[in-house]
């Protein structure tokens, strides 16, 4: 069966911390009528959330006049994809960013668990980055509701 | 979101209401430092039974706080996190450095 998008989103925001709760709100709004889990939800809203605080944070070095970009697609075989791109400093070495417990900014009381998080919170997890040229976080999760 | 601060049998409580998230830590670290600061409570008990929504910026604030805590002599122990909120403390390991009490299986 070909698969199909149902509803694409796409939205620009700037890099202010108070967009956090705002990408959270926008993107439970998005899934809202596929009826996902209370935990699929809750799962959705951490990831996106993480990632969205590293596009900030890290990326942008909370430089508030730059934007972040979120789209999300679902899709017809209840699949749920959400991208956020910054075009921020990059990551230099991915595998060690995504290392738990791995930090630049322990200063900052950081953790270094956002990529874990966005990891087992999603069924998958695509992180392309270039340094000097920004990062894009791919995110895909399966809503439960579809595959009845 | 508004953070309620309680003194009980020498215990500070601390319960946070709404999400916590990056936003949110960076208030939240100094209302926290500040009270430890004026009372100097035997322990600090972090009541998360109106926090809807954490993330990785709050296992920073629970982890610093409990730092900072520890050099003092100050206990730190986490009441009431709920489902969600027990899943990404378990998977941060902070469980095994924070006692944790009322958990939701």
């Amino acid at each position: 069966m070909k698969r199909e998008k149902l509803n694409e989103m796409k939205m620009k925001f700037r890099a202010l911390s108070s967009n956090e709760g705002f990408a959270r709100i926008v993107t439970t709004a998005f899934i809202m009528p596929y009826s996902p889990t209370v935990e699929e939800l809750a799962d959705i809203k951490t990831a996106v959330s993480e990632a969205v605080t590293n596009a900030i944070v890290h990326g942008y070095r909370s430089n508030g006049d730059k934007y972040v970009s979120l789209t999300a697609v679902m899709y017809s075989d209840g699949s749920l994809t959400v991208s956020i791109s910054d075009k921020g400093c990059g990551i230099p070495d991915i595998h060690k960013a995504m290392e738990p417990l791995f930090t630049t900014d322990a200063e900052n009381e950081r953790t270094g668990m956002g990529f874990s998080i966005m990891e087992t919170f999603t069924d998958k997890l695509r992180v392309v980055s270039r340094v000097g040229e920004g990062t894009r976080v791919t995110m895909t999760k399966r809503l439960s509701v579809f595959s009845k | 979101m508004p953070t309620d601060f309680k003194i009980q049998d020498g215990a500070l409580i601390v319960a946070p209401s709404g999400e916590i998230d990056h936003h949110e830590t960076k208030r939240l670290r100094e209302e926290i430092d500040r009270e430890i600061e004026r009372c100097v409570p035997e322990r600090v008990v972090f009541d998360f039974s109106r926090t809807s929504f954490m993330d990785s910026s709050g296992l920073g604030l629970i982890l610093g706080r409990y730092r900072k805590a520890s050099e003092k002599g100050i206990e730190v122990v986490i009441a009431n996190p709920g489902e969600k909120i027990t899943r990404i403390l378990k998977m941060a390991g902070v469980d095994k450095l924070i006692s944790i009490k009322g958990v939701v299986k």
